[in-house]
């Protein structure tokens, strides 16, 4: 059998065949992290006393930190989605809007201009 | 010929590292949305998903291999205090680039986000990898699924253009500079 007859067909059956929960479960998660990520950027370069507290490695300063606090925010949120929905089917068009929205909000949080609206 | 130590690693990690992820977005951005696509034949072969499969975890090592290298290698240098009294910051980027009003904005608006927004990038092509692998061929059969994922691998495209034109731009006004020197050719005169 050559590869293209080896080509995936569409069938309704191959589509509950899986879930979208996991896919699901990776797109939001990779959206809050972003947006989690953009939230401790915020608040590290707003707060003196923040910025100090995710010093995690002083040749890198505050950058350290907010990296590290993003990752695993981003990990544990995916673990923790990817249980709830491992065999679930939800509804990905609100799951897309979501992830993109809070993706945004990652974008805008991570924009000097928007720091210093919140005094940074 | 010589180079610093400072000088390869940085260009390793920009040149090595972030501009092959941001060359292989092309190809990314194709594929997936050939398989996006509405009309347009998207069912992918065994042989062509393995290659998909390798190109999306090639771009997901080079992703978090240049956020880390650049935080954690070149960063410091670029961060770098001088010793008090020295007047020369050629080896001090940061330093460098806030004691004139005609450079500080390419630090306090460039360099400060270009090392955050990149960090979006690894984490969005990562999802990316992880769904188109973990639904393989099957994913043509989730649209909705599919556009979310391209979508993401869009925006990571763009975190790592934001990353990588000012970390160009910085390189031309306040290059990273120092470490030992290496002879890679001796020439004549």
């Amino acid at each position: 059998m050559t590869d293209r007859q080896k080509t995936a067909v569409f069938t309704q059956a191959a589509e509950t065949d899986k879930p979208n929960g996991p896919g699901a479960a990776a797109i939001l998660a990779a959206g809050i992290g972003s947006a989690i990520f953009g939230l401790v950027t915020l608040a590290s370069e707003v707060s003196g006393a923040i910025g100090r507290l995710l010093n995690f490695y002083d040749p890198v300063g505050p950058l350290s930190g907010k990296t590290t606090v993003g990752i695993i925010a981003w990990l544990i949120v995916w673990f923790v989605l990817a249980r709830l929905w491992q065999k679930e089917t939800v509804n990905m068009t609100s799951v897309n809007i979501a992830a993109l929205m809070l993706l945004g909000v990652g974008f805008l949080l991570t924009f000097p201009p928007v720091w210093e609206l919140f005094g940074g | 010929m010589e180079i610093t130590t400072h000088d390869l690693l940085t260009v390793l990690h920009g040149m090595g590292f972030g501009a092959l992820f941001m060359l292989a977005f092309s190809g990314a951005i194709v594929e997936l949305y050939r398989l996006s696509a509405p009309g347009l034949p998207s069912a992918m072969s065994v042989r062509e998903q393995s290659m998909l499969n390798f190109y999306l975890i090639a771009m997901v090592v080079l992703a978090w291999l240049t956020v880390f290298s650049g935080a954690y290698v070149i960063y410091p240098w670029y961060r770098a205090v001088p010793p008090a009294g020295i007047t020369d910051l050629a080896d001090y980027p940061r330093r460098l680039l806030l004691s004139s009003g005609k450079t500080s904005q390419w630090h306090n608006l460039g360099m400060e986000w270009k090392e955050h927004a990149a960090w979006l990038a690894p984490i969005a092509i990562t999802m990316v990898a992880y769904v188109t692998m973990k639904y393989g061929r099957s994913i043509i059969n989730h649209r909705k699924m599919r556009v979310g994922v391209l979508a993401f691998t869009v925006a990571a495209f763009v975190a790592t253009g934001i990353a990588g034109a000012f970390g160009a731009f910085l390189s031309k006004y306040a290059p990273v500079r120092g470490g030992e020197v290496i002879i890679l050719m001796g020439g004549g005169k």
